[in-house]
């Protein structure tokens, strides 16, 4: 897709740019196949060069097919973002499922002769599927699309923003791909070697200069909330990435590397990264979704945008301090264990604070929840955003953290704000964008997205609850000591305990993946123009809005 | 310097950091001039019905 400089004359300066660095890049990895050191790093190469190739023939057909119109907005990429969450929505949650049965019954799902597929391998993919394909793929589309309506602009960069979003998915194949092989640096939800770590850092920038440029364009005087945490989100990942991930190659043909950090530095590094991905990726991020797409559906104001500034201003200069929460009882200094864990309680106000404003942006509305499945899908994500982020900072003080870490307990409570939070709130999102963006009247079936809703509370309900029996049981077993001051169980006596409570976890993944599928059904169903034959207690059909851009107010 | 030097003015700066922050954003917030730029902003995602 060629495009248009500022003045709204065809340039395609941006297309010969892209064009220009994925030749040199293509020229790189030809060279990196070549020299290759280890069968793995060739195989990567290969699948960088695939990637490149295909980028380049993209350019080419999108040339051909014409300028883009700067008087409307950049639709098509949020729905080719719409698409791709699904997609890696149902992968990651299947994967889950998978990981979950191989705990429940581990003779069974255990596979000597498929060692890829085993659990060491699959965990990292199902995480990294979940958080970052899924959930990266929801922010983008989303801040796409939010960032061009509340600017009243279309997205800036000309083809750069498809090469933010194909360059995230050829980073997704490379790091899954990379998992299953066994290419690996060990760190926790940063497990991707140093070459995709590159890749990822060139397509973040690009992916800040777009928003930037958006922003920069924009006709609206002010900057809606929305966009100032979907920027927090953008630039904190980028500086969490880059810290985090420096390393020096052993060999600059091969896949591993060594990390600048060793010893309690390298814990508290890949500690603040890995709690700020969970307050940038998957709060801030997320929250950006809340104030756009809550206030939208119920057709309210934001209950107090004072309250909302209030809130991402506190959130962000608070939870990027809370990381050393993470390592109590370790040789990271006493002071600075209780550091992290005074913000994260400092966290309970800005989070809470956030979630009185999300709730509250319904008054006047409440009625909605009763007949509208997709808004209390929203409204319930912010229930369990409350209530993860109160659970949170109690794990956080010393004593409780004493009984809970390591063990199931905090398995549940990433899960309530996996599953409930992150997952509600995007899901919510995507039934409100698929009707919106391919001009369709209403849903397939409201029906359906009741079904999805509350097979998939069930199913979270199953999971956190097991989760909680099972991690105070495990917490509780592990510091029991007998009469003679000798520990009371062996571990696999404690191991032997959670059979049941596994068991019914696989039951509540499971039922969160069928209500995943039920609504990748539903969302296909609706982007053909199908209209399912159902009695609706009320017309919630929200009329979908024309992609022209609107002068401002 | 000693680390005892640096924590002592890393703590203290630390507090009137935050705190100045804090109150600044409040101010922002709350200020009457700016009332009616939020209460225009609170409905921005309302304003792009046709």
């Amino acid at each position: 897709m060629a495009t248009q400089s500022i003045g709204g004359r065809p340039s395609g300066v941006d297309s010969l740019t892209l064009g220009g660095l994925l030749a040199a890049l293509a020229l790189v990895a030809i060279f990196a196949a070549a020299r290759a050191v280890e069968p793995l790093f060739q195989f990567h190469a290969y699948v960088f060069l695939a990637g490149f190739a295909l980028g380049i023939l993209g350019l080419v057909l999108g040339a051909r097919a014409g300028q883009s119109d700067e008087t409307r907005y950049n639709e098509a990429i949020v729905r080719a973002g719409v698409v791709a969450s699904m997609f890696w929505g149902v992968v990651g949650l299947l994967v889950g499922v998978v990981i979950a049965c191989q705990l429940a019954w581990p003779s069974i799902f255990y596979f000597d002769d498929y060692g890829f597929l085993n659990f060491g391998r699959l965990r990292p993919l199902h995480t990294s599927a979940v958080i970052f394909a899924f959930g990266g793929n929801v922010l983008l589309c989303t801040s796409f699309y939010v960032v061009q309506r509340t600017c009243k602009a279309r997205l800036a960069g000309g083809v750069w923003p498809w090469f933010v979003f194909w360059g995230y998915q050829l980073f997704i194949v490379i790091a899954a791909t990379g998992y299953v092989t066994g290419v690996t640096q060990s760190r926790e939800y940063a497990e991707p070697e140093w070459y995709a770590d590159l890749w990822l850092t060139l397509v973040w920038v690009a992916y800040l200069l777009v928003f930037l440029g958006t922003i920069w364009k924009r006709k609206e005087p002010h900057i809606y909330v929305a966009n100032w945490f979907y920027l927090a989100f953008i630039v904190t990942v980028a500086m969490l990435h880059i810290v985090n991930n420096l390393a020096m190659p052993a060999s600059f043909a091969g896949t591993r590397s060594y990390s600048l950090f060793s010893g309690v530095q390298d814990a508290l590094t890949q500690w603040w990264y890995g709690h700020n991905a969970v307050g940038f990726f998957l709060t801030a991020g997320f929250l950006a979704i809340m104030y756009y797409f809550v206030p939208k559906r119920a057709e309210r104001p934001v209950y107090s945008y004072r309250l909302s500034i209030i809130h991402f201003w506190a959130l962000i200069f608070t939870y990027i301090w809370a990381g050393p929460h993470h390592l109590h009882y370790t040789a990271l200094p006493q002071w600075a264990q209780t550091l992290g864990m005074t913000f994260s309680i400092m966290l309970w106000m800005p989070s809470w604070g956030g979630m009185i404003n999300g709730l509250m942006t319904l008054s006047g509305a409440w009625d909605k929840l009763r007949t509208d499945p997709v808004l209390r899908m929203l409204v319930v994500s912010v229930a369990f955003y409350g209530m993860s982020t109160f659970e949170g900072p109690v794990m956080s003080i010393r004593a409780v953290n004493a009984l809970s870490h390591y063990t199931d307990w905090t398995i549940g409570h990433v899960h309530s704000g996996a599953l409930g939070w992150v997952g509600y709130v995007s899901f919510g999102a995507l039934y409100c964008l698929v009707p919106w963006l391919w001009k369709r009247q209403q849903l397939y079936s409201l029906k359906l997205v009741e079904w999805h809703f509350w097979v998939s509370t069930i199913g979270i309900l199953f999971y956190i609850v097991a989760m909680w029996v099972s991690g105070i049981t495990q917490g509780l077993m592990w510091r029991a000591y007998n009469d003679l001051g000798v520990l009371q169980f062996s571990f696999v006596e404690t191991v032997e305990q959670m059979h049941i409570y596994y068991v019914i976890r696989v039951l509540g993944g499971a039922l969160y993946l069928s209500g995943a599928l039920i609504m990748a059904y539903n969302l296909w169903r609706t982007a053909r123009g199908d209209v399912a034959a159902e009695k609706t207690k009320d017309s919630v059909a929200i009329a979908p809005q024309s992609g022209v851009i609107q002068a401002a107010e | 310097m000693t680390y005892t030097d640096v924590a002592a003015f890393s703590q203290q700066f630390g507090l009137v950091y935050m705190v100045v922050l804090f109150l600044a954003t409040v101010l922002y917030a709350l200020w009457p001039r700016n009332k009616a730029k939020f209460d225009h902003a609170a409905r921005m995602p309302l304003q792009e019905e046709d």
